[in-house]
């Protein structure tokens, strides 16, 4: 299973190196919602800087239902979601692979935008600690809650339009977590910030193990 | 089975069981609008406006209901392949949706004269309207434009997964709330000390609308399980006439 | 049709009675019944739309069997058509490789998928002409009949037990089609079973032992060894 998950994770990362999507396209998407916040909010009258979390984890979000389409469509055009299913690979280990694959490009995009924030709205960055192992657990939830309803939607002509809606809602918790983690951390009391990490730490493990048991039966039918 | 026996069992989804049930239902509804419009007296703090409770919370009660079936129907069906708890699961999936529309609505009804304002970032109304995005999310996968196995399949997993959302939900949406305000808003409401008529009344509710959920459930079954039943029949003659294809060339 | 080689006396490599497989509600196949030996090149024909490609989506292990009973390299297809998956090769008509990929990723990723060796996935390379300036070439930018080379050299990666060809020449040039004939040649001198549809009549007439005429789902002539 860590085979598989590690030769399709290595597959989706080259990928992405040769197509350069993620970095050409949703990356730039990514800073230009930054730009679009500060255009909405007014930057002088301290919304900004009172939202920052918040909308640093909304440009997140956004960017990942980019990247998530993006991770999925490779997989459902010509035929290749039939010859994954007869390559003997484990269905587990093509969930897990996936999972990491977005996950990597996810942690990539989370930096460069912490960057952009940090930049752009003079956030001043403190609770190292607290923002790393927030986005670790986020990123987490995020990329694996996204490949099980990813496939969910998959292969359909309404999937563009199916996976928000399905997606949103169930990360609603995460937006929630990782947005108070963030507070708590730039606002100097982290230790308000550590239960909203376990909670997410509990969803990122109930869809990890939703995944494996159910990605074998969402790749079957045909 | 004849054509003509086929064709009266699909002429209705009632029995006499279920006939005696939404008799039963009906006369309930009157005796809750007798006891919560008439009979029962105005609250001391919320004055009339109280009487909306006695929908609002039975309604609550089996939308949660409707969920709870769905998450173990689904979970039967991937299981066991069984298709009647497949069914079970998305007849309950709709009537949980229609049951939470009904909360959300009152809720917000009842909201305007005691709080002011129609919506307020509450816990309860929140996360009861991510329940109805949820199941949203759910039917639209349930109804999807595609073969009969893709989409009981893919529902299937987005039902598995409806309680533990909804529980991590509600729990994320109660913290987030509790951190800058004390949910007392619909404590004060529905928690505060209830007796006599009042509580009656709401009893006259659970049983009311309990019973509605009941025959609703039923019947929104036994439609899904014809129509699959319609889908099973001309599998048959599919076969005698794609055979009757090839003996012709 | 070549001259006919002796049966080996060994179990059937595909043993089908009443096969039923459905695409949505409709019995693309309505009752199939097909035996295929060890070792043997069977010609599948029939119009458009007779039920080839569902046929061998189905021997693949790919599509349920609705009715009836089909053993596949000794796997029971009913109780879990996985476990053939990863013995047999389908070539279909879609390519399954990731365009954005070059051909050498693309082959040593399924070569590597099907437990395949590195060896495996360059001999294959060398074997379909792709081991020189195309090994670096992103999919996309192939022409249809390269890109059929490079699924070729995927399936010949995997050294399959039963291979599953859905018009194999299509697509492909002259010495493209020599070529296929004598992999699949080469191959049942290996030990390998080989099903093929094919517009290349004349070709596929030379290549294969035995024809099967399919029309409406079901079989309508046979000259292997399942005929009466």
């Amino acid at each position: 299973m860590l085979r598989d998950a590690l030769l399709i994770a290595g597959k989706d990362l080259r990928l992405e190196l040769r197509s350069r999507v993620a970095l050409n396209q949703v990356l730039p998407f990514a800073l230009l919602v930054l730009v679009l916040f500060a255009f909405a909010l007014d930057p002088d009258r301290g919304l900004l800087a009172r939202a920052t979390p918040g909308l640093y984890w909304v440009a997140v979000l956004f960017s990942a239902l980019l990247a998530l389409q993006r991770s999925l469509s490779v997989e459902s055009a010509d035929g290749n979601r039939d010859a994954l299913r007869l390559s003997g690979l484990d269905p587990a280990g093509i969930f897990l692979g996936k999972v990491l694959a977005v996950a990597t490009q996810l942690a990539v995009l989370e930096v460069l935008l912490g960057v952009g924030v940090a930049v752009l709205y003079t956030t001043r960055i403190t609770g190292w600690v607290l923002l790393a192992v927030t986005c670790v657990v986020a990123t987490a939830s995020i990329a694996a809650a996204g490949t099980l309803f990813g496939v969910v939607a998959a292969g359909l002509r309404v999937r563009e339009t199916l996976l928000p809606l399905l997606l949103l809602p169930v990360l609603a918790p995460v937006l929630i977590g990782a947005t108070r983690a963030f507070e708590a951390a730039l606002a100097g009391s982290p230790s308000e910030g550590w239960p909203w990490v376990g909670l997410m730490g509990v969803f990122a493990s109930l869809y990890i193990v939703a995944g494996v048991f159910g990605f074998g039966p969402l790749l079957e039918e045909s | 089975m004849t054509t003509e026996a086929h064709r009266q069992d699909i002429d209705s989804t009632g029995s006499n069981g279920t006939r005696v049930l939404g008799i039963a239902a009906l006369i309930a509804m009157a005796a809750l609008a007798l006891f919560g419009l008439v009979l029962s007296p105005a609250d001391a703090n919320q004055g009339e406006v109280v009487r909306i409770l006695y929908v609002h919370v039975p309604s609550a009660t089996v939308a949660y209901i409707g969920c709870f079936l769905t998450t173990i129907g689904s979970a039967v069906y991937l299981w066991r392949r069984s298709r009647w708890w497949e069914l079970v699961a998305y007849a309950s999936a709709e009537i949980a949706t229609v049951f939470t529309s009904i909360v959300l609505v009152t809720g917000m009804i009842w909201g305007r004269p005691t709080w002011g304002v129609y919506w307020v970032w509450d816990a309860r109304l929140t996360s009861t309207a991510m329940l109805l995005l949820l199941l949203l999310g759910y039917l639209a996968v349930r109804r999807l434009p595609a073969d009969h196995e893709v989409r009981t399949r893919r529902a299937a997993i987005v039902g598995l997964l409806l309680v533990p959302n909804v529980i991590i939900v509600r729990q994320s949406v109660q913290w987030w709330r509790t951190l800058h305000q004390k949910p007392t808003l619909l404590a004060n409401g529905v928690g505060a000390k209830i007796e006599g008529l009042m509580l009656f009344s709401l009893f006259v509710g659970f049983i009311a609308i309990g019973l509605v959920f009941a025959w609703l459930l039923i019947h929104r079954f036994r439609l899904a399980w014809l129509e699959d039943q319609l889908d099973e029949a001309g599998l048959d003659v599919a076969i005698a006439e794609r055979r009757a294809e090839g003996a012709a060339s | 049709m070549r001259p006919s080689v002796p049966v080996p006396p060994t179990e059937a490599v595909i043993r089908l009675r009443g096969v039923v497989a459905l695409l949505g509600r409709f019995p693309a196949l309505a009752g199939i019944d097909l035996e295929v030996a060890p070792r043997r090149i069977v010609l599948l024909r029939g119009a458009n739309g007779a039920g080839k490609t569902t046929l061998l989506r189905t021997l693949a292990g790919l599509i349920a069997v609705a009715e009836g009973q089909a053993t596949v390299l000794g796997v029971d297809l009913v109780a879990d058509r996985r476990a053939v998956r990863h013995r047999v090769g389908l070539l279909g008509h879609a390519t399954g490789l990731y365009d954005d990929l070059t051909v050498g990723d693309n082959v040593r990723f399924w070569a590597r998928a099907a437990g395949a060796e590195a060896d495996d996935a360059e001999q294959a390379l060398v074997r379909l002409g792709l081991a020189g300036r195309l090994r670096s070439v992103a999919v996309s930018r192939l022409s249809a009949g390269q890109r059929r080379r490079t699924s070729l050299a995927c399936l010949i990666a995997r050294r399959p037990e039963l291979w599953l060809l859905d018009e194999p020449h299509a697509g492909l040039d002259q010495d493209g089609r020599d070529l296929v004939d004598t992999i699949l040649r080469e191959a049942t001198a290996a030990g390998a079973t080989v099903l093929l549809s094919s517009h290349e009549l004349d070709r596929s007439l030379q290549l294969a032992d035995e024809v099967v005429t399919i029309a409406g789902g079901v079989v309508v002539a046979d000259t292997g060894m399942s005929a009466p």
